[in-house]
């Protein structure tokens, strides 16, 4: 009882400010016009060259993905690898000096900086830069996931066991060799386990960052909907929904292949 | 490697960086060890053997003092030499510190990476190079047949036998050994305390070891029994005798007639889920 009342005095301010009316959805101005938009819907459109654009988006939008991910890797290992606190020498023994100390944490500035501007807004910006296309695309996801996949690889590195790589490192093997033959055998597993999520989850957002002109499914969703097209967008709907369960199961099996 | 040790004291690996107030697990401590000389440490827990032997792999900055490998301050050298020097040293610790998911093969070649270059040790990850060394080595453990086995399909005592395997593929001078018997079960603790006193022998290498089987540290030519921190005797094996032993693990007595507490379960929690977290 006190908890629901502490929820309710904690999110009515918040309703406030988002000018939370639910029942404006049922006011009959906006139910006769939501009417007219999904009736739209149906019967989708199954047209056989209507259906070959959208497939061809489709694979484009997971091409922007995919090609997202490879450079966002690019970013992202050489950073984790210089950002990473486990591979320091000098920390062997006590503290970190302080100028790699000052580095590593500039890296991981630089990576919160990068993930810290959605990819939307990476998008927006590269629409002006290099103009409407899958270009903009793959450079927002590359920039955005570099620096999100370069923090969360960190993150993993320094929560596995230190002991075999400090051995190596201890033993005189240089930091590169000890990362190779103690730190990623150490979390290959869950590495490449959260590389493939993150993957599924590029293909999601680049079919969001062609509402923005960045090609791909969501590019083609987007002109549907401003020419009132009801029955391409509920086909392409569907297809994109199919799209991502396929998406999602690939990376469930991925995952349980990996493990 | 000859070592010269001057008034060193330390603190213990685990304690923290910047522990001023704490005392240091190691009192200062004055010792020479010539080189090939082979030397066991005795001495109930918390006496400083651990401590001791992570400072001497300059592996722990000392407190105050220091010592000398082969006439060389350690911590006088620049941080590439310094790293360079430790290519020379090798540290077994207690639980042998191998990645779960690794062949045996790369987890004993992984010694050798000191004298590789980065091009020649990526190249044996796929294609391991000196598997005849490899083999031999574990062969003297009585692994032979584990080489392709991994990591984590191995028991508690032969993960511990691995480790000590990778000394023999080392091209180290001086070998700092942290109570290599722990999880072993007494013939294969004679099998390989008999391997590694043989095989320093063989190549010259001084040996240090810190055992709690004392009646294996007795028949070392030369044993330090050391207590809270200081040296309590040094002394040849055969001359230590009873009551001195009596005497080092006064109030600590069942550690001299039990064997070692193991560390079979060191190894044995599994992996943890992976973090899913979006952004």
């Amino acid at each position: 009882m006190f908890w629901a009342l502490a929820a309710l005095v904690l999110i009515a301010p918040a309703l406030v400010a988002t000018e939370f009316k639910p029942w404006t959805l049922f006011e009959p101005d906006a139910l006769k016009s939501t009417r007219r938009f999904i009736a739209d819907f149906f019967p989708p459109k199954i047209e056989g060259e209507f259906l070959l654009l959208v497939l061809r988006e489709c694979w484009r939008t997971v091409a922007i993905a995919t090609a997202g991910m490879a450079l966002a890797l690019l970013i992202a290992i050489p950073l984790t690898l210089l950002s990473t606190s486990v591979l320091s020498v000098s920390a062997l023994t006590g503290r970190m000096h302080a100028l790699p100390f000052v580095f590593r944490q500039g890296v991981r500035g630089l990576l919160i900086l990068l993930r810290s501007v959605p990819e939307l807004v990476w998008a927006l910006v590269f629409v002006r830069v290099v103009g409407l296309g899958p270009t903009a695309g793959v450079l927002a996801i590359a920039l955005t996931y570099g620096g999100m996949l370069g923090k969360v690889y960190g993150e993993i590195l320094e929560s596995d066991d230190p002991n075999a790589t400090h051995a190596l490192l201890r033993n005189g093997a240089g930091r590169l060799q000890a990362f190779f033959y103690a730190l990623l055998p150490q979390s290959a597993a869950e590495l490449t386990s959260y590389t493939v999520y993150r993957w599924e989850c590029a293909i999601r957002s680049s079919a969001v960052l062609g509402f923005v002109g960045a090609g791909g499914l969501g590019q083609q969703m987007d002109n549907s909907m401003k020419m009132f097209q009801g029955a391409e967008v509920a086909t392409m709907l569907i297809v994109f929904m199919l799209l991502v369960g396929l998406a999602d199961y690939a990376s469930a099996w991925l995952r349980k292949v990996l493990a | 490697m000859r070592l010269s040790i001057h008034g060193l004291a330390a603190r213990h690996p685990s304690a923290p960086a910047s522990g001023a107030g704490s005392s240091p697990a190691l009192k200062p401590l004055s010792l020479a060890i010539e080189s090939g000389e082979q030397v066991a440490v005795v001495g109930p827990s918390g006496a400083g053997k651990t401590t001791l032997l992570h400072a001497l792999a300059c592996a722990l900055k000392p407190v105050e003092g220091g010592f000398e490998l082969d006439g060389v301050d350690p911590w006088s050298l620049p941080v590439a030499q310094l790293q360079k020097l430790r290519g020379r040293l090798f540290l077994a610790p207690q639980a042998p510190p191998l990645p779960p998911r690794q062949r045996v093969i790369t987890a004993v070649l992984a010694a050798r990476l000191p004298q590789q270059s980065l091009a020649a040790s990526l190249r044996s990850l796929f294609y391991p190079t000196h598997i005849a060394q490899a083999e031999a080595a574990l062969a003297r453990f009585d692994l032979a047949g584990k080489l392709w086995e991994r990591v984590d399909r191995l028991s508690g005592g032969e993960r511990q036998r691995v480790g000590l395997a990778r000394a023999l593929v080392s091209a180290a001078g001086l070998w700092l050994v942290d109570e290599p018997l722990s999880s072993l079960d007494p013939s294969r603790a004679a099998l390989a305390i008999e391997t590694l006193t043989s095989a320093a022998r063989e190549r010259g290498v001084t040996l240090v070891a810190s055992l709690h089987q004392v009646e294996v540290a007795t028949r070392f030519a030369r044993v330090l029994g050391m207590r809270d921190g200081v040296l309590q005797f040094d002394l040849p094996g055969a001359e230590v005798g009873r009551e001195r032993l009596a005497a080092l693990y006064a109030q600590h007595e069942h550690e001299l007639l039990e064997p070692a507490p193991g560390l079979a379960d060191s190894h044995a929690e599994g992996p943890r889920p992976a973090a899913m977290h979006c952004r």
